[in-house]
C-alpha cells in the first residue's frame, strides 16, 4: 500500500517517539510545543545546513561529489516526509553507473545512548532509496561536540528497528491517543515537561482523592478555628 | 513554564503603540512615554481609545504576545492573537465533555468546591485580622454557614445542582461583604454588576474583568476553546471556559485584593464617581492604583497544592488551564481545582 500526500508523518517524529512516545504525541498529535534551550541550539546548528544549496566537488580519482543541502525527501511506501541536512551523491567516473548516495545528519552534543539518531538517518536512507530507485547502504552522523563524522551502516538490524519504530509511530498517531506520562531521566531534558506535567499526570495519582483530602483539610481548619 | 507573565496596561486614552525594534513603544502627544521589550511581555491590555500600528500587531502575534482591547471600564472588546494551530483533539474532547452531563458535572463541581473553599478562607482570614470582636464573629459565622454547602457541592452529580449551590453560597458570601471592611463610604448594598451601583461593586467588576481576561489568555495558550464552558453554559459572546476557570480565583485574587485596597486606604471613595444614572465609575487614578496592585499581587509566590511546585499567583490560572486540558485529554481522572490555604 502507499500513503497519500497528507498522511505522511515527519521523519523527526521518529526521534521524538524513541525519546518518549508521550513527547511525540504531545508534539505531533496535540501540537503543543515549547522552545527550550536544547531545541534552540538545535536550530542554530541547523541553520547552515538548512538553506537549500548544492555544490559539486571534483575529486582526484575522477569521482564527482554533488552535495545537496536541506534536501526534501519522502516515502509514500512508508508514509514519511522530511528534509535531509546533507546528502552526498558520489558520481563515479563512468557516468552510466548510478551514484553512491550518502545522507549526513548534523546533531548537537554527543552521540546518544539510544539509537534514535541512527534510526532517523536510516529512515532518510529508506526515503532516498524509494525516490532514487537505488540502494543506500551507508550514511554519517556529525556530532557538534565531536566535530567528526561517525559512519552508520544501514544493515538489516537497523532497517528492522527503523521499520518497527515507523509502525509504532503510525499506530500511535492514527489511534490519536496520547500515552500516559512515565517519569524517567529523559524528563529532565524534555522541553515539554511543563506541559506534560509527568509528576502530576503519571503514575496512579487520583485527583478525586486529592480533592477530598484538600476539602477535608480545609473544613478541618474551621473546627480548630473556633 | 518559568517565563514570567507580564502585562502592559495602557490606560492613557489617546496614546499610541508602535513597534520599535523588538519592543513596544508607548507614545502620547508625540512623546515616547515607555519602551518595553516584547520578550518581557505576555500581553498588552489597552483601555479605551488607544491606537496601535499594524507592524506592532504583527510583531506581537509573532512573539506570542496578545493585544487586548477593553472598554475604559475593563469590558473585553477584541483581541489580536497570533495564529496558533490549536489542538483539535483537545477541542473535540472539550466539546464532547461539555455535552456529557456526567463529565460536565464533575468539572463544575470541582470548580465550585474550589470557589466556596476559597471564599471561606477569605472570610476566615478577615475574621482573624478584624479588630472588632462582633465583626470577627459574624465573619466566622458566615464561613461556618458555607461549610455544609461545600460538603454538598463536593458530592453533587449534576451541573444544575452545582449551579444551585453556587448561587446559594454566593448570596451568603456576598451578604457578609459588609463585614469585610469598616471604612466609611464603602458599604455594599448587595452585588450589582450591570452597572455597578456602589464603589465596592465597581472595584469588584473591574478586578473580575481583569481576571476573566487572564483566564481567557490561559485557555488560548493551552489550546482550549475559551468559549465552551462546563459550569457556564454556552452563550454567544461569553467566554464560558474562562469564566469556569476564574471561579476559584475570584475570592483569592479579586475579592481579597479589593478589600485590602480599601482597608489599607489605597483607594478612597473620592476615586469613584456616581453618574446621574446611579452607575458608579472609577476615576483614572484609582484604576491605575488597582491595576498596579493586581500586577503586584500576581507576582506573589505560592506553592501549587496539586503540582507541589513553587509558582506565582499570576501563573496559577495558566497552570489550572493546563490541568483542565490534561484532564480532558484523559491524563487525570478529574480536574484538580485550586484550593487556597
Ligand atoms: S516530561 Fe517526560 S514523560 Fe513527559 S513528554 Fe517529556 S519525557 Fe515524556
Amino acid at each position: 500500500m502507499t500513503y497519500h500526500d497528507d498522511e505522511l508523518l515527519p521523519i523527526s517524529a521518529l526521534q521524538h517517539y524513541l525519546f518518549c512516545p508521550r513527547q511525540c504525541a504531545l508534539i505531533h498529535l496535540e501540537q503543543v510545543w515549547a522552545e527550550n534551550q536544547l531545541t534552540m541550539e538545535g536550530l542554530l546548528l541547523h541553520e547552515r545546513a538548512d538553506s537549500p544549496t548544492h555544490e559539486t566537488r571534483p575529486q582526484h580519482d575522477g569521482v564527482r561529489i554533488r552535495v545537496e543541502r536541506a534536501l526534501p525527501i519522502r516515502s509514500l511506501e512508508l508514509g514519511l516526509i522530511g528534509k535531509a541536512d546533507i546528502v552526498e551523491f558520489h558520481h563515479p567516473r563512468d557516468s552510466s553507473d548510478s551514484p553512491r548516495i550518502i545522507p549526513v545528519e548534523y546533531k548537537r552534543g554527543k552521540p546518544k545512548a539510544n539509537d534514535c539518531d541512527r534510526v532517523q538517518l536510516c529512515a532518510q536512507a529508506l526515503c532516498l532509496e524509494e525516490m532514487c530507485s537505488t540502494g543506500v547502504t551507508e550514511g554519517a552522523l556529525f556530532y557538534g561536540t565531536r566535530r567528526r563524522r561517525t559512519e552508520v551502516v544501514f544493515d538489516d538490524d537497523l532497517r528492522r528497528r527503523t521499520m518497527q519504530t515507523i509502525d509504532a509511530l503510525r499506530t500511535m498517531i492514527e489511534g490519536r491517543v496520547t500515552p500516559p506520562a512515565v517519569r524517567t531521566k529523559a524528563c529532565e531534558k524534555c522541553s515539554l515537561i511543563d506541559l506534560c506535567l509527568p509528576d502530576a499526570t503519571g503514575g496512579d495519582r487520583s485527583v478525586a482523592r486529592f480533592m477530598s483530602r484538600q476539602l477535608n483539610a480545609h473544613l478541618q481548619d474551621e473546627t480548630t478555628d473556633e | 513554564m518559568k517565563r514570567h507573565l507580564n502585562t502592559l496596561f495602557v490606560t492613557t486614552e489617546g496614546s499610541y503603540l508602535a513597534k520599535d525594534g523588538a519592543a513596544v513603544q508607548v507614545r502620547f502627544e508625540k512623546k515616547t512615554l515607555l519602551r518595553v521589550p516584547l520578550h518581557n511581555l505576555d500581553s498588552v491590555v489597552c483601555f479605551g481609545r488607544v491606537g496601535f500600528s499594524s507592524q506592532l500587531a504583527a510583531a506581537c502575534a509573532e512573539a506570542g504576545v496578545s493585544i487586548s482591547l477593553m472598554s475604559p471600564h475593563g469590558r473585553f472588546r477584541a483581541a489580536v492573537v497570533g495564529f496558533s494551530p490549536g489542538n483539535v483533539l483537545l477541542r473535540r474532547q472539550q466539546y464532547r465533555a461539555a455535552d456529557d452531563p456526567e463529565l460536565t458535572a464533575r468539572i463544575a463541581r470541582n470548580c465550585i468546591s474550589g470557589k466556596i473553599a476559597n471564599s471561606r478562607s477569605v472570610l476566615l482570614r478577615a475574621a482573624r485580622d478584624a479588630k472588632d470582636e462582633d465583626r470577627s464573629s459574624r465573619l466566622k459565622l458566615a464561613a461556618k454557614q458555607l461549610a455544609p454547602i461545600l460538603r454538598r457541592v463536593a458530592k453533587a452529580d449534576d451541573a444544575d445542582t452545582v449551579r444551585g449551590y453556587e448561587g446559594e453560597s454566593a448570596s451568603k458570601y456576598f451578604a457578609s461583604f459588609g463585614d469585610l471592611t469598616s471604612v466609611d463610604g464603602f458599604q455594599m448594598k448587595g452585588r450589582s454588576r450591570r452597572p455597578p451601583l456602589d464603589p465596592i461593586n465597581a472595584l469588584l467588576s473591574f478586578l473580575y474583568a481583569m481576571l476573566a481576561h487572564d483566564a481567557r489568555s490561559a485557555c488560548e495558550a493551552c489550546g482550549l476553546d475559551a468559549a465552551v464552558g462546563f459550569l457556564h453554559r454556552d452563550r454567544p459572546g461569553r467566554p464560558g471556559c474562562a469564566l469556569d476557570l476564574m471561579e476559584e480565583f475570584r475570592p483569592v485574587l479579586a475579592d481579597r485584593l479589593a478589600f485590602s485596597l480599601i482597608n489599607r486606604k489605597q483607594v478612597s471613595c473620592k476615586g469613584f464617581e456616581v453618574t446621574s444614572s446611579g452607575a458608579v465609575r472609577m476615576d483614572d487614578k484609582t484604576r491605575k492604583t488597582v491595576l498596579t496592585a493586581y500586577q503586584t499581587r500576581k507576582q506573589d509566590t505560592i506553592e501549587h497544592p496539586f503540582l507541589g511546585e513553587k509558582t506565582t499567583m499570576g501563573l496559577l490560572v495558566h497552570l489550572q488551564a493546563r490541568l483542565l486540558a490534561r484532564h480532558l485529554r484523559g491524563d487525570l481522572d478529574e480536574y484538580p481545582a485550586f484550593i487556597w490555604k
